[in-house]
């Protein structure tokens, strides 16, 4: 059956709305109240809280860890230094995108590795012949995801906090309670993620939620998660684009130079899984863009008015595949997309073909307006939409 | 003497929608039946009082879409059911379950390995993906490899370019699929015993092989080749069991034009000057056609309706050394309660899904070794149904049926199939099966044990064999049943053949009867 997180006995008194969702095989509150507007708004004005438990854990430990995942993964594990968290894609040996996740140096030879995916064949079968031993703790840790301008004075309430730079994470006890803290987190703001053993991770949500609520602390689901996540410009798996694992076609895998993270493709590495056709790639040009699309209110407008009706926008982020024209002919599609209350935008992510994927192409997007299909225009802008100083802080 | 312009023998499924086909197109058709009700091996009866069973072939997935939709079954009463699940009870007291739900699934296979559960999709897409390559064969006549024939270069041609285009990743993992052992492919891919096991023994069915016997992968695909509602390797069951499937093709033929007569066996094919021109009854009544398309296996068709005497030697010899060796039994139970499984006490939901008996690998192969010496398997495989569960209308209210294929009961049975012998296996059946549910046996009302003789002498089919001849690799596609003689036709000018004997072989798949009936309107044209 589906599992619940460490934290639902808090979680579940707190969803009024009822409404939950799925996420690898656990139960998550798409929002707590009966609209998710409050807990988006928490996260760029206040703090918000996220039960991000859900991710595939691994602890990865002995003196080839570091050769392992350097391996897996595109970026430059070997370089890293301890305290310091990478994002990055992995892929197969085509040098397609399998998942995406972070990894996290906790010492020399210990890491962290978090995932959307199970990896532990993937991680076991490069491990051959290396002196590392991997393990699943995705059960045995919980996470937490605290995220907001009022973050940082949260969790200084609750402990001693290192200064922490972004992508830096330490070890430390928030009131009392052994943690890890990392200074990431998926919404392109100033915030946190924090990891702590399953047993004591109602106490920590306690220990949150009594710091945080002068500081308008609130719970927040997956609806407002994502549209954050948009605004930051940030892809999310099965929904912006397939896992090559799970592709049935070719034409569904996509590299990471056509995901937008040729950055966090490090060629200068001797060795890693998909190394040499990214070389490839890289050379040819991805035939794919990864970009930001912001739809004309003056065309939204019209459409609407031409129906006889005030202009409606989504009220939730979407997640589907819409097609993107330019003239009569189909140049990409869009995977997410929605209203942003903050910058009072119609933004949305799109794959692209590359000659047309430049900031400022014009372009039209499909939508539905009182059950007709038509085409509003967009152009392409530059992600992330949302970037404020505060998120590197 | 009446005439018609096909005669179909054999009221079988396979017959049936041949028959159907061909009274679509405007052929007047008649199909022989020799027992009381049509559907050859997929037929529901009121074995006891009150309770109905699926008396021999009980699931269905394997049934071709396109003759669902061509024939719209479903206005002629087919409801297809699903089975969600596959419980696989442990002799420890554990189980395995394989679940519909993806994050089920996967949370049930990680309790038992992490790496199971996360190459379980992979393969799933693998073997997708085969199938996918597979399918198109499915429904072609396929062609003679040694044939000079413009239309059968063609197809060779086609079937190359197709196999070409595969690209050289899938070709090979389908050539181990042609090549190995199941149980040596999923060692490939597994480590959890009881899932290798349970997987493996998709391709052991019907066929006196084990798992650990090379060409038995492919017949693990074959089985993910089902297909309902779009989704690959999907099971369900029938509403009123699997003779109403047979009655939906009847009612589609029927309605199409078809006549069809029950308690009508031929005695034999009418041949005169090397043609066929019609058929005799057993009461010595004859008809005559265009064109008699036999439903019934290579063995019976060839050997039995036709006689040796008009067939040349060579092809005699072939049909003869086609391979039957029934292998499997059917035990129906009616009970007058549920089972209930130390592993999963209660009335679960495993209990609308599949229970199979099968632990182990080398529990399958041990079950194998006893049938390769000419014994029935003292502790066999099984896989179990409870329709009741999904149709209460099988059995009266609050009382249940219970459908159990075992593997292996071979034919050959040293000292013969006796009545004596066939109890003894119903008792190895049970008392295997109270390992695992303790009250069973108090729960039996009824039993009812089939063995490859008892289904040889009822329906028909030689030595018992569920496929009409086994499914491997020597007897598939150009192959079934014989070299040059594998596009329906036979060596008899007007006779055809159209059962699971023939390409792409068995399973309540109907694409035999559907190929044939198109080869045969292409030729008639």
């Amino acid at each position: 059956m589906l599992k619940t997180t460490p934290f639902h006995e808090r979680t579940a008194a707190l969803c009024v709305s009822h409404a939950w969702r799925r996420w690898a095989g656990y139960i998550v509150a798409s929002s707590y109240e009966l609209s998710h507007e409050r807990e988006y708004h928490a996260i760029r004005a206040a703090a918000a809280l996220f039960d991000v438990s859900p991710l595939y854990k691994y602890m990865l430990r002995g003196r080839d860890a570091a050769r392992l995942l350097d391996r897996v993964v595109t970026r430059d594990v070997l370089r890293s230094q301890p305290g310091q968290v990478l994002y990055t894609p992995w892929c197969d040996a085509a040098g397609k995108v399998i998942d995406d996740g972070t990894v996290a140096r906790l010492d020399e030879t210990v890491f962290r590795m978090t995932a959307a995916e199970p990896n532990l064949r993937w991680l076991e079968a490069n491990a051959l012949g290396l002196e590392v031993s991997i393990e699943d703790v995705s059960e045995s840790i919980a996470a937490l995801s605290l995220q907001g301008p009022n973050s940082r004075a949260i969790l200084e309430a609750l402990g001693e906090l290192p200064p922490l730079r972004y992508f830096r994470l330490a070890e430390t006890r928030l009131r009392g309670i052994p943690v890890s803290v990392s200074r990431t987190g998926y919404t392109g703001d100033l915030g946190f993620e924090i990891w702590v053993s399953a047993e004591s991770a109602l106490a920590l949500w306690d220990a949150l939620v009594d710091a945080g609520t002068p500081y308008g602390l609130q719970p927040a689901g997956m609806l407002a998660l994502d549209v954050a996540r948009i605004e930051a410009g940030l892809m999310l798996i099965d929904v912006d684009y397939v896992p090559a694992r799970k592709a049935l076609i070719e034409s569904q895998t996509s590299s990471p130079y056509e995901l937008d993270l040729g950055w966090a493709v490090n060629l200068g590495k001797e060795q890693f899984v998909g190394r040499q056709a990214l070389a490839v790639e890289k050379e040819r040009g991805a035939q794919w863009q990864f970009v930001g699309l912001e739809v004309g209110w003056e065309d939204l407008e019209r459409l609407h008015a031409e129906a006889g009706l005030a202009t409606r926008l989504p009220q939730q982020a979407w997640r589907m595949s819409v097609p993107i024209y330019s003239g009569v002919e189909q140049k990409g599609y869009a995977t997410s997309g929605g209203w942003s209350p903050l910058l009072k935008r119609y933004i949305a992510l799109a794959h692209l073909r590359a000659p047309w994927a430049k900031p400022g192409t014009p372009l039209d997007m499909e939508i539905t307006v009182e059950h007709r299909r038509r085409r509003a225009a967009a152009r392409v802008v530059k992600k992330p939409f949302f970037d404020p100083e505060r998120k590197r802080s | 003497m009446k005439h018609y312009d096909v005669i179909v023998i054999g009221g079988g499924h396979n017959g049936l929608v041949c028959a159907a086909y061909l009274a679509r197109a405007g052929k007047r058709v008649l199909v022989l039946e020799r027992r009381e009700q049509v559907g050859g091996a997929a037929v529901s009866e009121e074995v006891f009082p009150g309770f109905r069973f699926s008396v021999f072939s009980y699931v269905v997935s394997l049934l071709r879409p396109e003759i669902i939709r061509e024939l719209d079954l479903p206005r002629h009463g087919l409801h297809i059911l699903p089975l969600e699940s596959t419980v696989t009870p442990l002799p420890e007291g554990g189980y395995l379950a394989q679940w519909n739900d993806h994050d089920q699934n996967r949370r049930e296979l990680a309790r038992h390995s992490l790496r199971d559960a996360e190459a379980y999709d992979e393969f799933g897409l693998l073997l997708h993906q085969m199938a996918r390559i597979i399918k198109p064969i499915l429904r072609m006549a396929p062609p003679d490899p040694a044939s000079l024939k413009p239309r059968e270069l063609l197809e060779l041609l086609r079937l190359g370019r197709h196999f070409g285009n595969i690209g050289e990743k899938r070709f090979n993992a389908l050539w181990k699929l042609l090549t190995m052992s199941s149980a040596d492919y999923l060692d490939e891919w597994f480590e959890t015993e009881a899932l290798k096991a349970t997987k493996s023994a998709s391709g052991i069915i019907g066929t006196l092989l084990g798992p650990r016997s090379p060409g038995t992968a492919y017949v693990l695909l074959h089985h993910y080749m089902g297909e309902l509602d779009g989704v690959f390797r999907a099971w369900g069951f029938a509403k009123g069991g699997n003779g109403s499937v047979s009655a939906a093709i009847a009612g589609a033929a029927q309605s199409f034009g078809a006549e069809i007569r029950t308690n009508a066996s031929v005695s034999n094919v009418l041949v005169k000057n090397g043609r066929a021109t019609g058929v005799a009854l057993e009461g010595g009544e004859e008809m005559s056609a265009d064109v008699v398309v036999s439903g019934a296996d290579p063995r019976r068709t060839f050997l039995g309706l036709v006689g040796e005497k008009h067939l040349p030697e060579p092809f005699v010899q072939s049909i003869r050394r086609f391979k039957f060796r029934g292998a499997s039994a059917k035990v129906n139970l009616a009970l007058g309660e549920l089972p209930d499984f130390s592993c999963l006490p209660g009335r679960g939901p495993h209990l609308r899904g599949a229970i199979s008996v099968s632990p182990s690998v080398a529990y399958l192969e041990r079950a194998y070794d006893d049938a390769k010496y000419g014994q029935f398997s003292r502790r066999p495989y099984m896989d179990i149904v409870i329709p009741s569960m999904l149709d209460p209308g099988m059995a009266p209210p609050g009382k249940h049926v219970m459908s159990i294929f075992v593997q292996y009961a071979p034919y050959q049975q040293r000292g013969g199939w006796t009545d004596e012998r066939r109890e003894a296996l119903g008792d190895a059946v049970i008392d295997t099966l109270c390992e695992y549910a303790p009250n069973l046996k108090s729960a039996i009302l009824h039993r009812q044990v089939i063995t490859p003789a008892d289904i040889e002498r009822i329906v028909g089919l030689s030595e018992g064999n569920i496929f009409q001849g086994e499914l491997s690799l020597q007897q598939m596609f150009f192959l079934r049943p014989t070299p040059a003689w594998a596009r329906y036709r036979t060596p008899i000018e007007g006779l055809w053949q159209c059962g699971s004997g023939t390409h792409p072989g068995g399973g309540v798949m109907g694409a035999a009867g559907r190929n044939a009936a198109f080869e045969l309107l292409r030729e008639s044209r």
